[in-house]
């Protein structure tokens, strides 16, 4: 029935087990975990029927009580989101946003590619719960290797009856619908998504409605949760509320996927306990990315996505929680740290950070389309070696005109700075003008000696010697700078 | 003290009503009065506090775009930096404007869309009337910081015939794309590309061919867009500017005529809460090219035996009232008819009725040709513009709007789009509106009285027309067949909705007004067709053609050509000599558009003032001056020498115009309406279709925007616009001729042939087959498709066969 995919991996990001709990990544050690075969083998679909066995709004509660948190970067709970659908609208949609594009982020996509029928399974739970019409399952146009395997499991399923008609002989019926993405990161946003599935260009809509449950696909009440969310639903319905709690904090329950990038021993996806787990068990811990490369030491890292303000040694104990790394100056977000040692050029890496978010802006609002890519170009001559003092101020001013008044940063001892916290003013609608801004913030307020080792150095002839043109050579060779 | 010097309850001032709608904020510190809804942009304008933007436009919807109007905005949870263009007023809301954050917002702005923009205002058309220079100078940081270079892109690039499209000005505001979308419905430019990148455009070969392009022009902000009859010439502090109305079509734009060095440059649209909501179509903005065309007649000409030949005004007054002197002499009063009063004002008509009925002393009378409805529709209980737009239910039996009366169309699809009215259609044929229709009912031309009668028997349709009310298009939507039929279905619709208001799709200008006051036939008086068979049967010694020109506008070609020929005298008045006036052997030139003052009547009934902006042609006089002159002569003094005279006169003599005075048009720009009260009601008429025998199509002959009028021809922008003769039938009757989409084949009637190249078009109705009217002849000597229409007949049947 299942055939296996021709594709391989010429490098996987490494999954790393420990002795954890494994709410969404327990399938990630099998070499054939895409398959139905396996996930069979391993409970799957178990969910689905546990959940079919009770009345909708029972599982809906399950839901709400085990207070599961959206993984796509608000951390907004899922059940409620799920109540915010007007009453007798119909049809009514889910939007699976799998347009996973935040620069370090990576998590959903190993769940596309290890175990899409987790995913369909929590997508066929959350519209049998929020008993939502259809299912469209928006995969990012890059990630050429989940969509054919959410695809393949897609036929696999519906070949079995998981998916269609009658599902597993209930009366409740469903489709999915697959879309890929045409690779546009503003596309993350909910509402750009939505654009983009109607056919539109991918660009965010208006607010109000600030959420899509009342007015969305199709202008009809539409749920768009995140392929990690939907992920913690079989565990869920399998294993029970209680279970699920146990794990994490009161606020954060359960687990959350962190993807590690940068200059460790050891990159990788982790699953690590929600809440509790703190950026130095993540960066240092032993079963997770296995601390820094030999003889180097950390500089700084970016805590939650490529648009989130940066972290320095200092903040290594924060835990990997919204509320504490807020204060702190900058968002968990998308779960993804990227960690840069001492030889990193932080210019440089500010640079490529601006330069995405500025090729990524939509162009609809003014200061992100014409003010990230004019940080990007005073950024480039910076690190080209061509920037002067002024460019600096300027970058900041220009910054401004996105990100008016205080703008957050981390604390540093050794600068004797104290922490500004999240989140900030913005003129644009959504956040990718910001994004292009705060690694230049970051990078300037933290490592501003390092922006000026790189201004270009003016050699000044004196007057005196200047009108003496025998005297240029000596002249030069004393200048002043 | 008495009783009676007690204060009574009476005399106690009654406390001014509380509006439910009021919401109190505070703007910049000061308590102002808003309207519940009202976005703060718009309340701070109102409360004198200007809030500079780009992309808000108040006739379309917010997108927040340009970021121009960031303002901090304190709704009790400190103050927030937020567009105001997209936020309404709340209770208690404290708005600043220009408090040092909203300032450093809006400076950052103007700096960024600067930072791209070329700065070649020396040689933009815009400079001088740009929001971006204007508000750069109020709103901007006065210099820029940006040394990278600029964004480079060809320039300009034409988007359509009309519109060159300049991408490096563009400051992305997505307002002439959201005119195409949201207002037009013509969704043909949007946005490429992305970022920094971002760029107007068209979809590949897909050019912006829409009827309403030249709003795109007047609503952008920066020079990106600019038309090509204005482009470089004029400088906007050149332009001298009078408010008028357009009488291109008889919906009744209000619009901004514009002149330099006495030559019309430009039309803007003018905001007509009313009427037309700032928006203009292509043939009404740039129709003012053919006002100031070479071809315009400058002197009297009179037929000689070498043609026609310049002559004084004077000898050419005489010639014409000998003419109708001689006339009457041969024929009596009757035996002199007049045609025509449409294009003019309703000063000139009124003239005009005067001297035909009473110093000529004739019924023989009117304004249409052949082509309209019967006086009687506007006697029927009138409906103003913005009653169709809101009424629940709209019914159309009248032709294209899109095409005849586009910025009605514009207004009735806002209707349908926002869900005010269902729009209900009964046509022959799918037309611009068919796509926003609540249901569409085709018929078969002449058959519109019985599938009107059945269409209301529909429960659907019965307890849509009976939840709310009625309003009813109605005009002429098919020239090959007679007014008959469209005449029976709306009396099956009045008299089926008996409380249901009539808007007269007429298109002429200025018909109504001219109906309305007196062109139009008195007791015992021939109608248009009537005139034309008198003269065809040669009972007519004296033919007046006021602006009219009866061999390209009547359908039945042969009637007309018969009658021009058998009309033993013709007096013309007109701007150009045109196929009808060429046989005159007297042509007066008249002037025209913006040459001269009066007032117009829409197709509502509403008058309003048209501005004389530029001086006339050559030595063209008004029509009401002319006729004054006219009447003197032959013994009569019309008793006005000013166009204020006669429109005082109009006020005081004419049915319905009693508050169309000076002061009443100058106090509303909007004007006043002006419905005649005592009209003759219709008579009902009989329809007869004939057999159809081998005849295997039936023909819809129906008008197009752009066509061979002389209002088009005479303006070059225009006239290549017209889309050409053809013959178009449903793909699926392609078939049945035995040939190929694009040959040639022959089209006949009982009446005659003609030769027209083959198109499938699906808007047409299988078993017809459409001929738009008067296009421009393609190729020497073909005949026009009025040969094979007869007046006299219902419909007109038709064979298509391949060469």
């Amino acid at each position: 029935m299942t055939t296996t995919t021709a594709t391989t991996y010429s490098y996987t990001p490494g999954f790393y087990a420990g002795d954890r709990p494994r709410i969404v990544s327990s399938r990630f050690e099998f070499e054939d975990s895409f398959t139905l075969e396996r996930y069979l083998a391993t409970d799957g679909y178990a969910g689905l029927r546990a959940a079919l066995a009770k009345p909708a709004p029972a599982v809906h509660d399950d839901v709400k009580n085990a207070t599961v948190l959206g993984r796509g970067g608000a951390g907004f709970p899922a059940g409620t989101k799920w109540g915010l659908t007007p009453p007798g609208v119909f049809p009514r949609y889910l939007v699976v946003n799998g347009d996973e594009s935040e620069p370090g982020t990576y998590k959903d996509r190993l769940l596309m590619e290890r175990d899409p029928h987790q995913l369909i399974e929590g997508c066929l739970i959350a519209c049998y719960a929020a008993g939502l019409s259809q299912c469209f399952l928006y995969i990012r146009g890059e990630m050429a290797v989940a969509q054919e395997r959410v695809a393949q499991a897609l036929n696999d399923a519906y070949a079995a009856g998981y998916i269609g008609k009658n599902i597993l002989g209930s009366d409740f019926s469903l489709d999915i619908v697959l879309h890929w993405g045409a690779g546009a990161y503003v596309v993350g946003e909910e509402t750009a998504l939505i654009e983009s599935l109607e056919g539109n260009r991918g660009m965010p809509r208006l607010k109000p409605p600030f959420f899509p449950a009342a007015i969305g696909l199709y202008g009809q009440p539409t749920i768009v949760n995140n392929v990690e969310t939907l992920a913690n639903l079989p565990w869920l319905m399998r294993h029970g509320v209680d279970a699920y709690t146990a794990i994490g904090t009161p606020t954060s329950p359960g687990t959350r996927m962190m993807a590690v990038s940068g200059h460790v021993k050891r990159p990788g996806v982790f699953e690590v306990i929600n809440g509790s787990t703190t950026f130095r068990d993540l960066i240092f811990g032993e079963e997770f990315a296995g601390g820094m490369r030999d003889g180097h030491e950390l500089k700084a890292f970016v805590p939650g996505g490529g648009s989130a303000p940066w972290f320095v040694a200092d903040q290594l104990d924060l835990p990997l929680e919204g509320r504490a790394v807020g204060a702190a100056g900058s968002m968990v977000g998308s779960g993804a740290v990227m960690v840069m040692d001492d030889s990193t050029d932080i210019p440089a890496a500010a640079l490529t950070l601006t330069a995405f978010y500025a090729h990524e802006s939509c162009g609809k609002c003014t200061p992100c389309r014409e003010g990230g890519t004019w940080l990007m170009r005073i950024l480039e001559r910076v690190v080209a070696g061509h920037g002067t003092s002024r460019d600096l101020d300027q970058l900041i001013q220009v910054g401004e005109t996105i990100c008016p008044g205080d703008f957050p940063h981390a604390s540093s001892e050794a600068l004797g700075l104290a922490a500004v916290p999240f989140p900030y003013k913005m003129t644009t609608i959504c956040f990718v003008g910001p994004s292009a801004y705060t690694p230049i913030h970051s990078a300037l307020t933290l490592f501003r000696s390092e922006f000026e080792a790189k201004l270009m150095k003016r050699t000044f002839i004196p007057v005196a010697a200047a009108s003496a043109p025998s005297s240029l050579t000596a002249a030069a060779a004393g200048a002043h700078s | 003290m008495t009783a009676t010097e007690t204060p009574t309850l009476d005399d106690v001032p009654e406390p001014a009503p509380v509006d439910p709608n009021a919401v109190s904020i505070t703007i910049n510190g000061r308590a102002v009065t808003a309207r519940k809804g009202d976005l703060i942009i718009k309340a701070a304008e109102e409360a004198g506090d200007f809030i500079p933007r780009f992309c808000y436009h108040e006739r379309m919807s917010s997108v927040g775009m340009c970021r121009m109007c960031l303002v901090e905005v304190d709704t009790g949870r400190g103050p927030q930096l937020m567009p105001s263009c997209m936020f309404a007023v709340s209770a208690d809301m404290k708005v600043y404007t220009d408090s040092p954050i909203a300032k450093a917002a809006q400076e950052g702005v103007i700096e960024l869309l600067l930072a791209n923009h070329p700065l070649d205002c020396p040689v933009c058309d815009k400079g001088g009337e740009c929001p971006l220079q204007d508000q750069s100078f109020s709103h901007g940081p006065g210099e820029s910081r940006y040394v990278e270079e600029k964004r480079h892109y060809e320039k300009p690039i034409p988007i359509s015939d009309l519109v060159f499209l300049d991408r490096e000005r563009c400051i992305l505001c997505d307002r002439c794309t959201r005119f195409a979308d949201e207002v037009a419905g013509d969704a043909l430019i949007s946005f490429t590309h992305r970022g920094n990148l971002t760029q107007v455009n068209t979809f590949p070969d897909e050019p912006f061919a829409s009827y309403f392009s030249g709003n795109t022009v007047q609503i952008c902000p920066v020079g990106a867009l600019t038309a090509s009859p204005y482009r470089f010439r004029a400088r906007p502090w050149d332009l001298q500017e009078a408010e008028s109305t357009c009488t291109t079509c008889s919906v009744g734009c209000r619009t901004a005529v514009q002149s330099t060095r006495d030559e019309l440059v430009r039309y803007q649209g003018v905001d007509s809460d009313p009427v037309n909501w700032g928006w203009l179509c292509d043939k009404g903005r740039f129709g003012f090219e053919a006002v100031g065309s070479d071809d315009r007649l400058s002197t009297p000409l009179v037929l000689t035996a070498d043609g026609h030949q310049p002559t004084s005004w004077n000898s050419a007054i005489s010639s014409t009232v000998r003419l109708i002197r001689d006339a009457l002499t041969a024929g009596g009063p009757s035996s002199v008819a007049l045609l025509g009063g449409a294009r003019g004002t309703n000063e000139d008509a009124f003239a005009f009725a005067r001297l035909a009925h009473d110093v000529i002393g004739t019924p023989n009378v009117s304004s249409q040709l052949v082509d309209g409805l019967p006086v009687g529709v506007l006697g029927l209980p009138r409906a103003t513009i913005d009653q169709a737009a809101s009424a629940k239910t709209i019914i159309l039996l009248a032709p294209d709007l899109k095409e005849e009366l586009p910025v009605l169309y514009l207004r009735l699809r806002d209707a349908a789009e926002k869900k005010r009215s269902k729009i209900l259609e009964f046509t022959p044929k799918g037309t611009g509106l068919t796509r926003y229709a609540w249901r569409t009912v085709y018929y078969e031309p002449g058959t519109q009285a019985e599938v009107v009668t059945a269409a209301l028997a529909d429960p659907a349709i019965a307890a849509q027309v009976a939840s709310g009310d009625v309003v009813i298009v109605a005009g002429r939507a098919n020239l090959a067949e007679s007014a008959a039929p469209t005449v029976a279905a709306l009396s099956a619709l009045t008299k089926a909705l008996p409380s249901a208001l009539v808007l007269p799709a007429l298109r002429r200008g200025n018909v109504v007004g001219a109906t309305q006051v007196g062109v139009r036939p008195g007791a015992g008086g021939l109608d248009s067709r009537g005139i034309l068979e008198a003269a065809a049967s040669g009972a007519i010694e004296c033919l007046i053609l006021l602006g009219s020109d009866p061999l390209s506008d009547v359908p039945d070609a042969d009637l007309a050509r018969r009658a021009l020929a058998g009309a033993r005298r013709i007096i013309a008045i007109d701007t150009f000599v045109t196929a009808s006036s060429s046989l005159a052997h007297v042509v007066l030139p008249a002037a025209g558009y913006a040459e001269k003052a009066g007032t117009t009547t829409n197709i509502e009934g509403r008058t309003t003032a048209l501005a004389q902006k530029i001086t006339a042609h050559g030595t063209a006089r008004p029509d009401w001056m002319i006729a004054g002159e006219i009447a003197r002569q032959l013994g009569t003094e019309l008793g006005f020498t000013s166009v204020a005279e006669v429109t005082a006169a109009i006020a005081t003599h004419v049915d319905g115009y009693d508050r169309v005075t000076a002061d009443a048009l100058a106090a509303d720009p909007n004007g006043v309406i002006a419905v005649a009260k005592h009209i003759d009601p219709i008579n009902e008429p009989t329809v007869t279709l004939g057999d159809r025998n081998a005849y295997d199509f039936r023909l819809v002959v129906s008008r197009t925007l752009y066509d061979a009028a002389v209002g088009t021809a005479h303006a070059p922008s225009l006239a290549p616009l017209a889309r050409g003769a053809a013959v178009f039938v449903n793909p699926l009757d392609i078939a049945r001729i035995a040939s190929a989409i694009g040959a040639d084949v022959t089209v006949s009637s009982s009446k005659g042939r003609v030769v027209l190249a083959l198109r499938a078009d699906p808007s047409v109705q299988r078993g017809s087959a459409w001929v738009p009217f008067n296009q421009p002849s393609i190729g020497a000597g073909s005949l026009v498709i009025g040969d094979l229409i007869d007046a006299a007949a219902s419909v007109t049947d038709v064979r298509i066969e391949s060469l």
